[in-house]
């Protein structure tokens, strides 16, 4: 594991070569909290003027960029994880307000190519995907992330345990698959234009992010909140 | 149909790591390796393989093989092999190449017509009609009934289905049959 250590980030680098290399992370950064027009300065510079902690903005870079990095459990915990649920929040608003609207105005547009009953179907399959996407956040924001809020500022919350959250968390990429599979093979060549192929990669990149967002919260968020659990029973 | 594949490697470890990647694939059946040379004539004329895939370390002369003629034979190569040894096979795999690469040297190797790749990814009447009974919202029992067989069969339809349309859920599968015009508009739900 030495070699994939050693080309992880580090915050003595130019955070414009950072994105320059890993164009990807340029929409981590709002979420993230910082704002274009940082210039020439380093990441730790950066971070700091924009009241972000270093080690956190690290942390989910890297697990943004190399697939094989599963950070070790002491390295969650001592990085200032106070960053990480307006962090998972802000992400949920920027799928929920910009990705998925974005996507669907473009399947909206092939819905009415296609017409008739088959177009409504079509549709309806994205918007009950979609469905499923805002439940699935809004049982996080609603259960799970005041339980983290709650612990993290020393309370002893018991109403509910991440064994639980572990328990219910379900796949949301799955069926993007699906709507990637039907777009580029199966739709008829009358509808193909710009559009078809616009959703496709934007359907790829929410598809990568996703699978992103879930490897936060079961190997950054689930081993921390387990370790604030046991803690405070202890 | 499928196509019979059988293995001939001495190494266990390699036998296995294929095998798991072939039978993953509808279109291959892995036959019991073989990892003995003195047996391999015996068993290619009890078994009738498709795709012989052989470490060619195992035999002297690939011509001499019985049915040679009738199989596709494949040299799978981990070392150095000189290329003169190679050429009476009919492709090469290197256990290096990725999972996609073998499986697809494979297929090549066996299209015996130009359509063949094709007809293997569409789906059978029998699983059409399964897709179409799924899309009006029926279970698998509902299904199994209707069409007179196990619930087990449906189950391996609807995978089947599954691994060619690249499509899991029902309601992804429902618009793929109402796009290839396979539904009665009447009939959805």
């Amino acid at each position: 594991m030495k070699s994939t250590k050693s080309r992880l980030f580090s915050a003595d680098g130019r955070l414009s070569d950072l994105i320059t290399a890993h164009p990807s992370l340029l929409t981590l950064l709002t979420r993230l909290g910082i704002s274009l027009g940082f210039g020439d300065r380093s990441i730790a510079d950066v971070c700091e003027a924009s009241g972000v902690d270093t080690s956190f903005f690290l942390l989910i870079c890297n697990v943004y960029t190399f697939n094989n990095y599963i950070p070790s459990t002491p390295t969650i915990l001592d990085t200032d994880m106070n960053g990480l649920v307006p962090y998972l929040e802000k992400s949920h608003k920027y799928y929920v307000d910009k990705r998925l609207p974005h996507i669907e105005r473009h399947l909206d547009a092939i819905a009415q190519k296609l017409g008739g009953r088959i177009g409504k179907v079509f549709i309806s399959f994205f918007q009950q995907y979609k469905q499923e996407v805002e439940e699935h956040f809004s049982h996080e924001e609603r259960d799970v992330f005041p339980h983290i809020r709650a612990l993290m500022s020393g309370e002893r919350d018991t109403s509910y345990s991440i064994g639980m959250f572990l328990h219910t968390h379900s796949d949301i990429e799955g069926k993007l698959d699906d709507l990637l599979n039907i777009v580029f093979k199966y739709l008829p060549p009358q509808v193909d234009d710009d559009n078809v192929m616009d959703v496709v990669y934007d359907i790829l990149r929410l598809r990568e992010d996703l699978k992103k967002h879930t490897f936060i919260e079961e190997k950054i968020m689930v081993p921390l909140v387990c370790h604030l659990e046991s803690a405070m029973k202890s | 149909m499928k196509k019979r594949v059988l293995i001939v490697e001495p190494s266990e470890v390699i036998t296995e790591g294929l095998k798991s990647i072939l039978e993953d694939q509808i279109r291959f059946k892995v036959l019991d390796p073989v990892a003995d040379v003195d047996k391999l004539a015996e068993r290619i004329i009890a078994s009738r393989p498709d795709i012989l895939l052989i470490n060619p370390t195992m035999v002297d002369n690939v011509m001499q093989l019985p049915g040679k003629q009738e199989m596709t034979v494949v040299a799978l190569v981990y070392q150095y092999v000189s290329r003169d040894a190679l050429k009476n096979y009919d492709a090469i795999v290197d256990i290096c190449d990725s999972r996609a690469t073998i499986i697809e040297t494979l297929a090549q190797a066996t299209a015996d017509e130009s359509s063949a790749a094709h007809s293997n990814y569409e789906l059978t009447k029998r699983e059409t009609a399964v897709l179409v009974e799924l899309a009006q919202g029926k279970t698998n029992k509902e299904i199994a009934d209707s069409l007179n067989v196990s619930v087990h069969t449906v189950i391996s339809h609807r995978k089947n289905i599954t691994h060619k349309t690249g499509i899991k859920s029902v309601a992804g599968l429902t618009v793929y049959a109402m796009l290839n015009n396979l539904l009665d508009e009447s009939a959805i739900i």
